[in-house]
């Protein structure tokens, strides 16, 4: 039995706000392949009294967080603010997966959720000679755990260094003293350890008087901006800093790239941040580049299954994977090239080429990548 | 001989709607110990008929000069008061009004604190009656004729009854011809008839009546004037001409929603999707078909635009349950094969015969599905709407060769220049604001100024008729009876102070103050003014009183407000209790 | 005489409701004279009998009483009360009608409306109020409400003893209490003549006869009441002074089932009577409010929240917590000291009950009772709904099958007050067309003699 006092919940959620219209679970991306079902899950909830027992819905773990329930909801419920909340009551009574118990007390202990020594944080950029972040500096470059820890991540912070470099902006990163944003110890549910998080991140960066910042990870970007108290300090993901450069005439692309490219929305950035036109702006300007559209793209953009802390995660249905049906759909384009912005899309997206055999096809890169070959 | 004033008092219950957090017997007999005060009384309803009557008696019998009554906004009763004394010889501004219901009782709980602020109320309303001086009611004489704006079937249907009543009519039209969305619709819910078969008849009565002058491509630049003597400005082309009329009627129509605002739905980048106006165009053309194939799977999706408000509109668009219905019968109806599907979230199928209509769109085999879809996505030449079946309770694909969304109504573009030309004020919905939601729909806060069809919100054909004749009858009045009344609480210049700078008439929004010619001091048209108060206020040398709010009486109301203490002895009412009927 | 003592045309309207008393107040503004009949003691009609107006919470009566007091003190406006059109003859232009007026057994000249008839009446407290929908209790004399226009006292024959019996004791108690000596049993039906252009019919509305669908209960448990009724006890000038009370006892929990008499093809009524669900989410709002800590819960077919600021009221009465279930509630039992409401549950696909202290049903608008010999009188065709039927179902709403016969308000069909107030404007609209137009043949016509 995993109970909880519906009642309370259901206000502070605002579920009664709920008109049963269907809306997001008909365009869940998981729900076709689960259980999931949000919409029914609220009726539930209002209609239990004051007892709702948890247990028998496994499936709350399956939900990526992708955002499409809460955009388009009429009523302006969030059905994910209220899974991540059902999360949450699971997550206080400890009934959760090893493997999340594990991401989030590695969180604790070393800033990051993958297990791995904070001493170790910053050594993708040892022979980069990029700045440590001082006061004064114009932007912090905020790397990320995947980034700066997972090989194919730390291609993509290298690639961002070289092009903010070429730029000539003026930037810094903490290295091992950065610390987890803690995205996905939100949305795993462990908001004390995210409160935790919050506070120790927010007196970090006061104290180096950070006033701008720029991220790898849509998720942090997010974070950031959405889910810390409003300080003052402006946030971008990077695609919106390089958008800029590139507009500006700042980074210039002298190489080519004759390639024909689609580009995936990652959920972070474009549903839950409305950034759809500064990625393509940036694609568009490297020289030899086709950008072709998938039918899902922009507000429809298919979610690849890496967020709501599912990189921890195998879910009730592994066999299909929505990052198997995406590239799939990339390919139906005739892209070689599948483009992202996004750490977490990268690896599972990547991941699905090689499972599907697809790896003499197409290639899955993020833009930084692509921008930093055509300087 | 010095004016000494004899002030009744009557404080309302409201049923409980006051008495349930003001002890309003003891407002009452407190206000029987304020100055100039010689009868205090409570009663139910100081609006009823016995309660008037209360006051008509007292101001006979005990020769009362001033009156105040203490219950709800003067928004809605300070009108029946003013004329239930008048009635019996009183000056109708010999009367103050305190507000203890929306600024006491409605918004404060029950207790001491609550009837105190009650006392202070009735005791400011006191001390200014006291100083209320009686002003001349005036009228001004009607011009007889009327401007209908917007040539949709409401502003056809109001021209022609205003016309048809006796009087000239100008009916001003931004577009070409007459009979806006209405002349667009192929036929009409719930009795499948052409539109043209009424419409028609409509225009050409209008265009052939002796007494009504059509504008089209014409466009309001201009007002000016007041209730019974406006002058509008049209241009028409590089022309503008004034046209003097004595009532205006507001019928600028909708707009229909612009469905790429939601982009999940795919329309603009999928030829299979299209609104229900869309559909009306393609019915009409005698064949529905996408890409020159007879589509085989249509699916209609409701509330595009409406009741949604992550677009910011959260209202209902009354109509679009309907077209979509009588859409999916006409499907049904020229192509039998195809399968028809209506995803909605409530059918609200409401009017005359509009139940019975959707019951036999059922039957006729169109499939209602309740789920609101939530994307559209290309499967091959065609599409599938994906949504949940919610009361299946299972997310699901549905496939189309056709899928029309039933766009909702928003104000139109014009709204915004109208809006500003008028004064006419705006509900959240962005439509035109009626004085009352209820009991005056038509009226604006404007005098002579009336709202028709669904410039007001959205409304179907027989709704927006109504809702203009309605408009029409509100605007013949003043036509028929030849003569408005005019404000008496105008401001007034005191020559004396006037030093003729004009910050006043840079201000004064109505065009009522001016530099005489001869005499350099402010003058105020007595017509114009409508008794704002913004001279007064920006008069650098006090010169300029509003009348009936003239700087002593604001002054000694706020006297009495911050000089205030509570009674503490017991106090008795003075008079003894009218008797409940 | 002159052109100017040439008499303006009249206009007849039957009805005193909201939709009657706009018709006459618009007719009258405009210059002509109007003859306002209710056949009821007091104008005012539904709309004097609710609490709250949705979506606003106007107080009902505070919005409506001016209306009455202006129709009541009209000068173009000749109010008769208490009674009825018995006869219309002629054509557009030059109607007589024939109306009978029921004697009150009050002369109403003499009558002050202060009460005391009433207050000694042996049946004080002991007659059902019509007005209050059964909930209170009145005398065998009574006004309607404290708010009547006219305030006038009427004796009820069906329930006076006197006029029941012959005799109330030893002596009229009402007639020694009335100090103004109005009391007059001698009183007879009178017949009054009048010459009008035009006529507008604003007769109104029944509500459903909740009885008919027995398996819900009304009828049989006290506890199962009507939305009505539920007015009637939310209203402040109602019997309980606005407490929300069933015996004396706060219900704790409480349903409503929406649908009641509409859209039931079983029962003859397949029409949707369009202000129910408003209606309900408005007495929610109120149950809410008035009801601390009550589990409020409405079943639904569909909402619909059309109107102006509907949809918006909708989702701030969800907001407040009500809940909303979809499902058409198939009986109401009893259990111990409450009801169970027994539903399917459409969207959970469950079988639901839902334990009840106060069940309320959306009854719906139905045509009067007597609607067909208002129709054979004034020679009007009805809609298979037994609604008046109009000329034109778009742009003819107001004309009915007569010429010079106009429709206004609910008894065309169901509505709501705002869409009541355009539909009578609009009604007087065309009857100040024909008056205007007679009025002009008039002048012609003396000028030609």
């Amino acid at each position: 039995m995993l109970q909880i006092e519906s009642r309370p919940f259901a206000r502070d959620h605002d579920l009664f706000a709920c008109v049963q219209c269907g809306k997001c679970t008909g365009g869940c991306p998981m729900t076709l392949k689960t259980k999931l079902n949000p919409r029914s899950l609220i009726l539930r909830l209002l209609t239990a009294g004051n007892g709702f027992d948890l247990e028998p819905f496994p499936e709350l773990w399956d939900c990526t967080t992708c955002s499409t329930c809460a955009k388009r909801c009429p009523k302006q419920v969030s059905p994910m603010e209220m899974i991540i909340g059902l999360r949450s009551a699971i997550v206080e009574k400890g009934a959760v997966h090893p493997n999340v118990k594990a991401a989030l007390e590695s969180t604790f202990r070393h800033g990051n959720p993958l297990s791995l020594p904070r001493e170790q944080r910053g050594a993708w950029a040892a022979d980069l000679g990029v700045k440590h972040y001082t006061a004064g500096m114009e932007y912090l470059y905020y790397v990320g755990c995947t980034p700066s820890y997972d090989p194919r991540g730390q291609k993509v912070a290298r690639a961002l260094v070289a092009l903010f470099s070429k730029a000539g902006v003026d930037f810094g990163i903490l290295g091992n003293d950065e610390n987890c944003c803690g995205s996905e110890v939100r949305r795993l549910g462990e908001a004390g350890l995210f409160e935790m998080v919050v506070e120790d991140n927010t007196g970090a960066y006061k104290e180096l008087g950070v006033t701008k910042m720029f991220t790898t990870s849509p998720h942090c970007y997010n974070v950031y901006r959405n889910d810390y108290p409003k300080n003052g300090m402006q946030v971008q993901h990077y695609t919106q800093v390089l958008a800029g450069l590139v507009a500006d005439k700042k980074i210039t692309f002298s190489g080519s790239l004759d390639k024909t490219v689609t580009y995936h929305d990652p959920c972070y950035l474009g549903k839950h941040n409305g950034v759809f036109d500064e990625p393509r702006a940036v694609l568009r300007a490297i020289p030899g580049l086709k950008l072709v559209e998938m039918d899902r793209s922009r507000e429809k953009s298919l979610c690849c299954e890496g967020g709501g802390g599912r990189m921890w995660l195998e879910g009730t249905n592994p066999a299909t994977r929505l990052a198997m049906m995406r590239v799939q759909e990339a390919a139906e384009t005739g892209a070689q090239v599948l483009a992202t912005a996004c750490p977490f899309c990268v690896l599972m997206l990547d991941e699905a080429v090689k499972t599907l055999n697809l790896e003499e096809k197409i290639q899955v890169l993020d833009v930084a990548e692509m921008a930093a070959q055509a300087l | 001989m010095a004016f000494t004033p004899r002030i009744g008092v009557y404080t309302c219950h409201c049923g409980i709607n006051i008495a349930a957090t003001v002890d309003v017997k003891a407002v009452a007999a407190y206000a029987a110990t304020l100055p100039g005060v010689v009868v205090s009384r409570d009663y139910t309803y100081m609006c009823s008929d016995p309660g008037q009557g209360l006051i008509q008696n007292d101001i006979r019998e005990q020769n009362l000069n001033r009156v105040v009554v203490a219950s709800c906004s003067p928004r809605m009763h300070e009108p029946t008061f003013r004329a239930a004394i008048s009635e019996v010889g009183l000056n109708p501004y010999c009367f103050e009004m305190a507000n203890i219901r929306e600024q006491c009782s409605w918004v404060h709980p029950a207790g001491e604190l609550t009837t105190h602020k009650a006392m202070q109320l009735v005791a400011s309303a006191v001390a200014k009656a006291a100083l209320l001086q009686p002003l001349e009611q005036r009228s001004a004489s009607v011009t007889p004729g009327a401007l209908v704006i917007g040539g949709g079937i409401a502003g056809v249907q109001a021209a022609l009854d205003i016309a048809e009543a006796g009087f000239e009519v100008t009916l001003v039209e931004r577009s070409p011809a007459l009979g806006g969305h209405v002349a667009q619709l192929h036929r009409t819910f719930p009795t499948l008839e052409p539109t043209a078969g009424f419409l028609q008849p409509l225009i050409d009565r209008a265009t052939q009546h002796p007494r009504i002058r059509i504008l089209t491509r014409s466009e309001i630049v201009d007002l000016g004037g007041f209730v019974g003597n406006f002058k509008v400005s049209v241009r028409q082309g590089e022309a503008t001409s004034e046209i003097a009329v004595g009532t205006i009627i507001v019928a600028t129509g909708f707009e229909a929603f612009d469905a790429t605002r939601k982009p999940e739905l795919g329309y603009g980048q999928y030829p299979q999707v299209i609104t229900t106006a869309d559909f009306e165009r393609l019915a009409a053309s005698g064949e529905i078909q996408v890409n020159g194939k007879k589509p085989q799977r249509v699916v209609f999706i409701h509330c595009v635009g409406s009741r949604d408000q992550a677009i910011g509109n959260a209202y209902c668009s009354r109509v679009c349950c309907m077209v979509s219905a009588k859409q999916a019968r006409l499907v049904r109806e020229s192509l039998p094969e195809a399968e028809v599907n209506v995803f909605y979230m409530d059918v609200r199928a409401f009017g005359k015969g509009f139940e019975e209509f959707y019951d036999d769109v059922r039957k006729s085999g169109v499939i209602y599905r309740r789920g609101n879809p939530s994307e559209i996505l290309r499967r091959g030449e065609r599409v599938v709407v994906r949504a949940e079946d919610t009361l299946l309770g299972q997310a699901i694909e549905v496939e189309a060769d056709l899928v029309v969304l039933a766009v909702g109504m928003t104000p139109s573009r014009g709204t915004d220049v109208v809006a500003g030309l008028f004064k006419l004020a705006r509900s959240s919905d962005g439509f035109f604001m009626e004085a009352h939601p209820k009991l005056r729909p038509v009226e604006t806060s404007m005098a002579g100024i009336f709202l028709a069809g669904a410039c007001q919100g959205p409304k179907d054909i027989p709704e927006a008729v109504a809702q203009a004749r309605a408009a029409a009858a509100a605007a013949m009045i003043p036509l028929m009876r030849g003569t408005v009344p005019v404000e008496a609480a105008i401001s007034s210049v005191d020559e004396e102070l006037c030093a003729g700078c004009g910050q006043c008439a840079s201000l004064c929004t109505f065009g009522a103050l001016s530099l005489h010619p001869t005499r350099g001091v402010m003058t105020v048209n007595g017509v114009l003014c409508q008794g704002c108060g913004a001279c007064a206020t920006a008069c650098p040398s006090g010169a300029i009183n509003l009348k009936h709010f003239t700087f002593d009486e604001v002054m000694a109301q706020l006297e009495v407000v911050t000089g205030w203490a509570a009674p503490v002895s017991a106090l008795q009412p003075r008079e003894e209790q009218a008797v409940e009927a | 005489m002159t052109a100017t003592d040439i008499p303006k045309p009249a206009a007849l309207v039957i009805g005193g409701g909201i939709a009657g008393i706009q018709s006459a107040l618009d007719i009258a503004d405009a210059g002509f004279k109007v003859y306002l009949v209710e056949r009821s003691p007091s104008i005012g009609g539904r709309m004097s009998q609710l609490d709250k107006t949705f979506p606003t919470l106007d107080c009902s009566a505070c919005i409506l009483t001016p209306k009455m007091v202006d129709a009541g003190r009209h000068p173009n406006i000749e109010l008769l009360t208490y009674s009825e059109v018995t006869e219309v003859t002629g054509q557009p232009g030059a109607f007589h009608a024939q109306i009978k007026k029921k004697p009150r057994f009050v002369d109403v000249d003499k009558c002050s409306g202060c009460g005391l008839c009433a207050a000694a009446c042996r049946l004080t407290g002991k007659v059902s109020s019509d007005f209050n929908a059964g909930m209170g209790k009145r005398a065998a004399v009574y006004v309607p409400f404290p708010q009547a226009v006219p305030l006038k006292y009427t004796v009820d024959p069906n329930e006076c003893i006197f006029l029941t019996r012959g005799v109330c004791g030893k002596t009229f108690k009402c007639k020694d209490a009335c100090t103004a000596g109005a009391i007059n049993f001698d009183q007879k039906e009178e017949f009054v003549e009048v010459d009008v252009a035009t006529v507008i019919n604003a007769t109104g509305f029944d509500v459903f006869d909740a009885t008919r669908r027995p398996e819900l209960g009304y009828g049989t448990y006290p506890q199962v009441i009507t939305t009505l009724e539920f007015e009637r006890l939310a209203s402040a000038s109602g019997p309980t002074a606005g407490r929300i009370s069933l015996n004396g006892n706060l219900p704790r929990r409480v349903v409503f089932i929406q649908c009641v008499g509409s859209r039931d093809v079983g029962l003859g009524a397949p029409w949707c009577s369009r202000v129910c669900c408003m209606a309900v989410a408005k007495q929610a709002h109120l149950a809410h409010d008035r009801l601390p800590g009550a589990e409020i819960t409405v079943f639904y077919i569909d909402i619909r929240a059309f109107g102006k600021g509907f949809e918006e009221f909708y989702d701030r009465v969800r907001h407040e917590g009500v809940l909303y279930r979809k499902g058409m509630p198939s009986e109401v039992l009893r259990r111990g000291d409450h009801l169970v409401v027994r539903a399917e549950d459409m969207l959970l696909g469950e079988i639901v009950e839902v334990e009840a202290d106060l069940v309320v049903l959306a009854v719906g608008i139905a045509p009067r009772k007597d609607a067909t010999q208002v129709a054979e009188m004034l020679h009007l065709a009805q809609d298979a709904t037994g609604f008046f039927a109009e000329d034109h179902p778009k742009v003819r709403t107001v004309e009915s099958s007569q010429p010079g016969i106009f429709l206004a308000g609910c008894c065309q069909g169901p509505k709501d007050i705002p869409d009541t107030v355009a539909h009578a404007k609009a009604a007087a609209s065309a009857a100040m067309i024909l008056l205007a137009q007679t009025e002009k043949a008039m002048v012609t016509s003396y000028a030609a003699n």
